[in-house]
């Protein structure tokens, strides 16, 4: 039988001052590790859960966002023809899309930041369903109306219900405010596709890009081979939520790259805090240890012993890390989307699997602190430990 | 009978032949102990007596099987355990020794309950046995309404008791006891004594010890003088069954 766990318990508690400083390095490095990894889950989670997987996304072939797309009119009818696309009875549920980039002045800092200007077709929310009006009503069409994202109408002057603002040479007033659940949407702002393209003098009748809704996630490959095959056509068809999740790669592999080197640095140290924190207590315990062997506990056991310690202390690191990072779950924060240039609000998503990430992060460098000290403690000769005081 | 002339029947319980350790500490070696004989019966109460450096502890590690000699042999119950490979020898001495330290040596996290239950953990008893086994342990020393008391919550003489309860919880061959009544008053020291000597009589334990205090030592049935790693004399008071 190893070893009995009370033992270490106690041990731990009876030393809390110097296990302290091992638990807070742990804490620290697991806090700043799961924020950096809840900030790229965040930001990803605000493109992915922009795009449905019923959606298409048509651009042209070879452009790498909508923002350098150009599709026209003629082959928005085409598109309109395409099997796979919903239809009702108001028409084929489609929405062609330009999009340009206006500054508007942050409440919280008044100064200016890019916002995506996305002009849209009257069947937008028929074809984005995951969108909703939450105040007044949406745009008609024709008209220099806007509705304004969630995000975008409290984080902006000037967008709030009701207000005129003048940007792109026209005067427009926002008339409603759309949710999009958390998604990249909520921190734009639409209007009528024509009036965008008139306003700013953009070619009549191209698009950047088409969102069409198709009758089933499986249509896609349908839709797709159709208009590909199309001589008269020279698009890229993707799945929408494909679109985007693509869009947030670039952002999201940075803070990963540098969430995991701030880890490592950080966890570097805290492993030496671990070491630190176990030597001593090795030091401290060696008549125990060697009592231990004397009664006839095994090497084995002794390492055994002290690795649970390492790794118990490591868990209440990981814990207390996990812990204190919790209350960022939520927490909206916003960046530079270097896809489109424009700010784009997204919140800390602080889940399970990630604080589960961060209890095994804790616990791998607890082990690491652990092995040379237990291995220390196993091979400390007994009969001079004996006499240790 | 305890002898040390190297004539003892190999049917002793302890039977120690030419044993040598030699130590090296900066370039130079240092015999602790030098050829050293002796025949231990079961049942038999030994002191070893000697001034500092002469070897006893090391003595009592080697019996032990806490540390390796140099040279020579020894064997207990018929298990040479010179020979023993360093697992071996830690499942032997939980089978077969129970230490008595001078400084006690109990694990002051746990109870006096948890420290003599410890060695039982090494063998095969169920939880309710082991539960017998210690508080029968800890009422023959007296201690029987301190279980779940800590080391630190009791006297120095109620820790050595305590100490002496874990000795013999799992009902060793032999005890060692190094110096047990060095960190002690008298009179805790005399309880201690007396609780030994109860140990042999009463329940017919094989006890080797260190000390370097005559008046504890005259509670031996045999006392052995070691000098400079050789037993030294004939046994005083072997004569005394």
């Amino acid at each position: 039988m190893p070893i009995p766990v009370i033992y270490n318990l106690r041990s731990v508690r009876a030393r809390w001052t110097s296990a302290i400083v091992a638990i807070l390095g742990i804490a620290g490095t697991v806090s700043v590790f799961v924020a950096m990894m809840s900030l790229a889950r965040g930001f990803k989670m605000t493109l992915v859960s922009s795009g449905s997987t019923q959606n298409a996304m048509v651009r042209r072939a070879g452009s790498t966002s909508e923002i350098d797309g150009a599709v026209s009119l003629e082959q928005v009818k085409v598109i309109e023809d395409a099997p796979g696309l919903a239809r009702s009875d108001e028409g084929p549920l489609l929405s062609p899309e330009v999009v340009v980039i206006a500054a508007f002045p942050l409440k919280s800092s008044g100064t200016d930041a890019n916002v995506q200007v996305r002009g849209v077709s009257p069947m937008v929310l028929r074809v984005r369903d995951n969108v909703k009006m939450v105040a007044g009503r949406f745009f008609q069409p024709g008209l220099n109306e806007l509705v304004v994202g969630s995000h975008a109408a409290t984080s902006y002057r000037g967008l709030d219900l009701g207000d005129t603002i003048k940007f792109g040479g026209g005067t427009w007033k926002v008339v409603g405010v759309f949710d999009a659940d958390g998604a990249a949407f909520d921190s734009e702002v639409w209007a009528d596709a024509h009036v965008v393209s008139q306003v700013y003098h953009r070619p009549e009748n191209v698009f950047q890009s088409v969102t069409a809704h198709l009758t089933s996630p499986g249509a896609l490959d349908t839709f797709k081979d159709a208009l590909t095959a199309d001589p008269r056509m020279t698009v890229e068809v993707d799945r929408e939520r494909d679109y985007y999740d693509r869009q947030s790669q670039t952002l999201t592999t940075l803070i990963v790259v540098l969430g995991t080197i701030v880890a490592v640095v950080m966890g570097i140290g805290a492993v030496f805090g671990a070491l630190n924190t176990m030597y001593s207590a090795v030091a401290e315990r060696s008549r125990e240890i060697a009592t231990m062997r004397a009664l006839g506990f095994g090497a084995a056991s002794v390492v055994f012993s002290f690795l649970i310690e390492a790794l118990l202390i490591s868990f209440l690191g990981g814990l207390l890390g996990c812990l204190l990072v919790i209350p960022l779950n939520g927490l909206t924060t916003g960046t530079m989307n270097f896809q489109t240039f424009t700010y784009l609000a997204f919140a800390f998503r602080v889940t399970p699997e990630l604080l589960l990430g961060g209890i095994a992060f804790a616990l791998f460098m607890g082990l690491v602190g652990g092995v040379p000290p237990a291995i220390r403690a196993a091979r400390q000769p007994v009969s001079v430990a004996l006499r240790a005081l | 009978m305890v002898r040390v002339d190297g004539n003892g029947g190999a049917a002793s319980l302890i039977h120690v032949r030419g044993l040598d350790k030699k130590y090296t500490r900066g370039g130079e070696e240092i015999h602790v102990l030098q050829g050293l004989n002796l025949d231990v019966d079961s049942g038999d109460f030994v002191a070893f007596m000697g001034p500092s450096g002469s070897g006893k502890t090391t003595l009592l590690n080697l019996l032990g099987g806490l540390d390796v000699p140099s040279a020579g042999t020894i064997t207990v119950a018929g298990d040479e355990i010179t020979h023993m490979s360093a697992s071996k020898l830690t499942g032997w001495r939980a089978r077969h020794v129970g230490f008595i330290f001078q400084m006690y040596n109990l694990i002051p996290v746990l109870t006096a309950f948890q420290n003599v239950e410890l060695p039982l953990l090494l063998t095969k008893l169920s939880k309710s046995e082991r539960k017998q086994h210690v508080e029968t342990a800890l009422q023959l020393v007296g201690l029987g309404d301190r279980m779940k008391h800590y080391p630190r919550q009791l006297s120095g003489g109620q820790e050595q008791r305590v100490a002496i309860a874990r000795a013999i919880v799992s009902d060793p061959t032999f005890l060692l006891c190094d110096e047990p009544t060095g960190d002690l008053d008298r009179k805790a020291a005399d309880e201690i004594m007396d609780l030994v000597g109860r140990l042999v009589k009463e329940y017919g334990k094989t006890v080797l010890m260190v000390t370097h205090d005559p008046a504890v030592a005259q509670q031996a049935q045999v006392t052995l003088r070691l000098e400079k790693g050789s037993l030294v004399g004939a046994p005083e008071g072997a004569a005394k069954p």
